[in-house]
C-alpha cells in the first residue's frame, strides 16, 4: 500500500513538472551518461591529436579542434567527467563539514556558537577567490588540496544557512519537549531538527553544487585548478582562448556547457523549492 | 425591477440598508484545487446597526467580514453573488472604486494591533494616513481629529500618545488606537475582526467599552466578527451564527440569546458551563510537587518573587493570571528550564535538581507538560505513531507488538480511531486533535504530574471543552495530579479543585475553588472574576455603570 501511494505522489509530481524542469533534468542526465562512459561515448581519446589544430565547427570534428589539434567534443565529454565529479565531491564534503558545525552552532548555541561563528566570520571576510589562490600558491596546486580549500570555503556559506534555519527550527516547542524527555543532542538533532530543516538545505545543495563548479572552472581559467592534458570546461576555454582572436567559435563551446550546466542545475532547484515550499500559493 | 413609479417607497428603504450581501459565494484554495468556504450567505445591515458575525474557526464569519470591504485575502476569491455597499456592487466594481472606499467609507479593524501596525512609524501619523490619501482632511485637522478621537477612546493623555510608536504602548491601547485609526475618516461601516481575542480579560473590558461608546457615538455601523458569544452579546444589535460556510441562525441578540432555534447556537450558549465539584486535598499525603520560596528571572528581569504553593495528589491547581504575571515562568521553572534564583522544587517530597539536564530520565517521566500552541509542539514531519512511541520506548523500554498496542490504546483513550490516525502526519490533524495528541504523548510515559499550560486557549470553544472533559476523564481514571495554567476563568471553573490567583510575578491569593470564587475577594481576583463577559447583555453595561468613574478616572 505504503510504497505504492509515494510511487504515485512521485510520479505525479513529474507529470506536473514545467517544461524547465524537465530542460534542467535531461540535460544533466546528458552530463552524466557523458561523464559516466566518457571513452565509449567519446569519439576520440582525451588526449589524442587528431587533426589540425583551430578547425572550426562543424567539420568533420562536429565542435572542431583546439590549439594543437585534439578534438573538442571528446575533450568536453571527458571534461564532464573531471569538472563534474570534482565539483560533486567538493560539494558533498562542504556540506559535510557546513551542515554538521551549523547545527552544532544552533543547537549548543552559547560559546560555541561564537566560537564557530567566529572563525567562519573570518574566513568569509576575505575574497574567496583571492584566498584560494593565495593557499594554493603555498600549498601547491594538486587536485586534492584544491578540493579541501574549496569545501573549506564554501562550507561557510552552507554553514550560516544551517545555522538560521536551525535556530528557527530549534525554538519551536516540539524540540523543548524533546530536551525535556531527556533526549541527546544527536537524536534531536536527527529525529527533530534535520526533516524540518531538509527542503532549504536541498535546495542550498543544487545552488552550492553550482558555484563550486564555477569555482573550479575559475580556478582552472587561472591555472591553478586541473592541470593539462586533463580536460577540464575551464582550462580548455583559457587554453583555446586565443583561437578566439582568429575569429574562431570553438572556446565558446566548453564556456557553453558551463553555462548550460548552471542554468540547468538552477531550474531543477527552482522546481524543487516550488515543489516543497509554500510558494505554490 | 424598479420603475421609475415606485421610486417614493423604495428609496427610504434604500437608503436605511448601508450594505447588503445577495448569495455571497468564496472559494479557498486547499492543495492546489478551489473549495467553496462560504455557500451563498445572505446578509443586510441598516445604518447605525451593529451585526456580530459569530462561529467557531472555518466557519467562514472573517472571510464575509472581509468581503464587505470587497476584498478577498490571498488564496481566497468571491466566485458568486453581489456585494451592495450603499449602492455599489464592490464584487463588481473596479479595484479604483473599491479602493476608494475602504479607508475612507468601510473601515477594517483587525485582530492584533501589534501585528497591523507598521513598527517604524507613530501612531499618529498612521491615524492620520487614510483620510489625507483619501483627501478629506489636511494633515492638521487628521491630526487634532485624531487627538479627539484618543480622548473619546480614554487613550491617556489623548494630545501626546499619537507621537508615540507601536511598541511604547501597552496592548489594550493599541487595539484602541486602531479603532481610532479605523475611525479617522468617519466611515460608515467599520469591520471589527476578533479585536479582543488576543487580549486579557481585563484589557478586553476597556477595548469593548471604548468600541462600543464611540460606535454609538458617530451612529457608525458596524460588523463585529468574534468566537466568543458572550463578548458578541454585549456589541451587537442582531446576531448571525455561522458554520462551515453557511448560515446557522440569524436574530435580534435578545431573541437569539433567549429562544435559540438551533442545537449548535444552543451549544454556543452553553459552553461555558461546564463545572466540577471541587474535592478537598487527601489528608495525610505528601503533596505531588511543592514549589517553595521561588524567585525566578530572566537574565536581570526579575519575573517570580517568592512563590511558594503545592498541588496535591489527584487534584487539580489552576494557576491564574493576565499575560505577563509570571504563571508560565512558573511551569519553566519546575520543568527546570529556568533554574531558579533561590527556592526550591520539591516532587513527593524529595527535592529535584533545578536544571533538567541533572534529572533522571525517570524523575523527567514523571512531570509532564502539555503545551499551549499544539501547531508548534507536535513536529510535523512526524507520524502519530512516532510521536506517542518515542516516549514508551524511550522511558518504558517498549518496543514491537507492546508498543503498537500501547500506542492504540492511547489512541483510543483520547477518543481518537487508531487505525484512522496512527499513520496520519500531525500537520494532517486539526487543532483540536493535535491537543489530543499532546494529551495522549504525555500519558504515554506514564506520569503523575501534567502541567497543561493554556492548554485550551488556542481552540474553539466547543472542542476546547472537549479536551478538559478529557482531561477530567483522565483524571478520574488514571490518578493524575494537574497543575493548570489559565487566563481563562471559566476554564478554571471547570476543572480545577485549588486556585492560585498570580499578578506581576507575586501570588496574590490562594485557597480552594470555592473559597476564591465566593467574596470576599481580593481587589484584584474581584477584577478578574467581574471581567468575564457573562452572555446576559447587558452585562456590560451593568459592570460600566459599577465600576463607573473609577474605571474612567484610572484612564486604563
Amino acid at each position: 500500500m505504503k510504497p505504492i501511494q509515494t510511487l504515485r505522489k512521485t510520479r505525479k509530481v513529474f507529470r506536473t513538472a514545467p517544461p524547465t524542469a524537465w530542460f534542467g533534468m535531461t540535460v544533466i542526465l546528458i552530463v552524466l551518461i557523458a561523464g559516466l562512459f566518457a571513452p565509449i561515448v567519446a569519439p576520440y581519446g582525451e588526449t589524442e591529436i587528431v587533426g589540425a589544430p583551430g578547425l572550426t565547427i562543424g567539420g568533420h570534428f562536429l565542435f572542431g579542434t583546439d590549439q594543437i589539434g585534439r578534438d573538442i567534443l571528446s575533450r568536453v565529454i571527458f571534461g564532464a567527467r573531471n569538472t563534474v565529479g570534482i565539483a560533486f565531491i567538493t560539494t558533498i564534503l562542504a556540506f559535510s563539514l557546513g551542515l554538521v558545525t551549523g547545527l552544532l552552532a544552533a543547537v549548543l548555541g552559547r560559546w560555541a556558537d561564537q566560537l564557530l561563528s567566529r572563525i567562519v566570520d573570518i574566513l568569509m571576510a576575505i575574497p574567496s577567490l583571492i584566498f584560494a589562490l593565495l593557499i594554493l600558491t603555498m600549498t601547491g596546486t594538486s587536485i586534492v588540496n584544491m578540493v579541501l580549500v574549496i569545501a573549506v570555503l564554501e562550507s561557510t556559506r552552507v554553514y550560516r544557512l544551517t545555522r538560521a534555519v536551525g535556530m528557527n527550527v530549534g525554538v519551536l516547542d516540539f524540540v523543548e519537549v524533546a530536551k525535556l524527555r531527556g533526549e541527546g543532542l544527536w537524536w534531536i538533532i536527527r529525529h527533530e531538527m534535520l526533516p524540518n530543516i531538509a527542503t532549504p538545505l536541498a535546495a542550498e545543495f543544487g545552488l552550492r553544487f553550482c558555484f563550486v563548479f564555477l569555482f573550479i572552472s575559475a580556478l582552472s581559467f587561472l591555472g591553478l585548478g586541473i592541470q593539462p592534458p586533463t580536460a577540464d570546461w575551464g582550462s580548455m576555454v583559457r587554453e583555446n582562448a586565443t583561437l578566439i582572436s582568429f575569429g574562431l567559435p570553438t572556446p565558446l563551446v566548453p564556456a557553453a556547457a558551463i553555462a548550460l550546466l548552471t542554468v540547468s542545475v538552477n531550474f531543477v532547484v527552482d522546481w524543487f523549492l516550488y515543489q516543497t515550499s509554500g510558494l505554490k500559493d | 425591477m424598479s420603475t421609475p413609479g415606485d421610486n417614493g417607497s423604495g428609496e427610504t428603504a434604500r437608503g436605511d440598508v448601508l450594505l447588503e450581501m445577495k448569495g455571497l459565494r468564496l472559494e479557498g484554495r486547499v492543495d492546489e484545487a478551489w473549495t467553496e468556504i462560504v455557500h451563498g450567505v445572505d446578509l443586510t445591515l441598516h445604518r447605525g446597526e451593529v451585526l456580530g458575525l459569530i462561529g467557531e474557526s472555518g466557519a467562514g464569519k472573517s472571510t464575509i467580514g472581509l468581503a464587505a470591504l470587497g476584498y478577498a485575502r490571498d488564496g481566497c476569491r468571491i466566485t458568486g453573488g453581489q456585494i451592495f455597499f450603499d449602492g455599489i456592487d464592490l464584487a463588481a466594481a473596479p479595484e479604483s472604486v473599491r479602493r476608494r472606499l475602504r479607508g475612507s467609507r468601510i473601515a477594517y479593524v483587525a485582530q492584533s494591533a501589534a501585528a497591523a501596525f507598521n513598527p517604524a512609524h507613530r501612531l499618529i501619523d498612521q491615524c492620520t494616513e487614510a483620510p489625507v490619501r483619501h483627501g478629506l482632511m489636511s494633515y492638521r485637522e487628521a491630526a487634532d481629529a485624531a487627538q479627539d478621537l484618543y480622548g473619546r477612546l480614554h487613550l491617556p493623555e489623548p494630545r501626546t500618545i499619537g507621537f508615540r510608536y507601536p511598541h511604547q504602548v501597552s496592548g489594550g491601547q493599541l487595539q484602541r488606537a486602531m479603532v481610532a485609526m479605523a475611525m479617522a475618516a468617519k466611515p460608515d461601516l467599520i469591520i471589527f475582526d476578533e479585536p479582543t481575542t488576543a487580549l486579557d480579560v481585563t484589557t478586553q473590558i476597556e477595548v469593548m467599552a471604548a468600541i462600543k461608546e464611540i460606535v454609538e457615538q458617530f451612529d457608525t455601523a458596524a460588523i463585529y466578527v468574534t468566537h466568543d458569544l458572550a463578548v458578541v452579546a454585549q456589541m451587537a444589535d442582531r446576531i448571525m451564527v455561522m458554520r462551515d460556510g453557511n448560515l446557522v441562525e440569524e436574530g435580534l441578540t435578545r431573541a437569539l440569546l433567549d429562544h435559540p432555534d438551533e442545537e449548535y447556537t444552543r451549544a454556543l450558549i452553553a459552553v461555558r458551563q461546564l463545572r466540577k465539584e471541587a474535592e478537598a486535598p487527601i489528608a495525610g499525603q505528601t503533596p505531588i510537587l511543592q514549589v517553595e520560596h521561588v524567585t525566578a528571572a530572566y537574565g536581570d528581569v526579575p519575573v517570580l518573587h517568592d512563590i511558594s504553593f503545592e498541588v496535591p495528589r489527584k487534584r487539580t491547581v489552576a494557576i491564574v493570571g493576565e499575560s505577563g504575571s509570571g504563571k508560565s515562568t512558573a511551569a519553566r521553572v519546575i520543568t527546570g528550564l529556568l533554574p531558579p534564583v533561590s527556592g526550591r522544587i520539591c516532587y513527593d517530597g524529595t527535592e529535584l535538581p533545578a536544571n533538567y539536564r541533572k534529572r533522571s530520565r525517570d524523575q523527567l517521566r514523571r512531570i509532564q507538560m502539555i503545551n499551549q500552541m499544539p501547531d508548534t509542539a507536535l513536529n510535523p514531519k512526524h507520524h502519530v505513531r512516532d510521536v506517542i512511541g518515542r516516549p514508551l520506548s524511550f522511558y518504558l523500554g517498549q518496543q514491537g507488538t507492546e508498543k503498537e498496542e500501547r500506542i492504540r490504546e492511547l489512541l483510543a483513550l483520547i477518543e481518537l480511531e487508531p487505525d484512522q490516525y496512527i499513520d496520519r502526519l500531525t500537520t494532517e490533524l486539526s487543532g483540536g486533535q493535535k491537543q489530543r495528541i499532546c494529551i495522549a504523548r504525555a500519558l504515554a510515559a506514564d506520569p503523575d504530574l501534567i502541567i497543561c499550560d493554556e492548554v485550551t486557549s488556542a481552540l474553539d470553544q466547543l472542542v476546547g471543552e472537549g479536551i478538559l472533559r478529557l482531561l477530567i476523564r483522565l483524571q478520574d481514571e488514571f490518578g493524575l495530579s494537574y497543575m493548570f495554567i489559565t487566563h481563562d476563568l471559566a476554564t478554571v471553573r471547570a476543572i480545577a479543585d485549588e486556585v492560585v490567583v498570580m499578578k506581576d510575578g507575586e501570588i496574590v491569593e490562594s485557597g480552594a475553588k470555592n473559597e476564591i470564587f465566593q467574596p470576599p475577594h481580593h481587589e484584584y481576583t474581584e477584577l478578574l472574576l467581574s471581567s468575564v463577559p457573562e452572555m446576559d447583555p447587558d452585562w456590560l453595561d451593568r459592570l460600566l455603570a459599577k465600576r463607573g468613574d473609577e474605571f474612567r478616572d484610572r484612564g486604563i
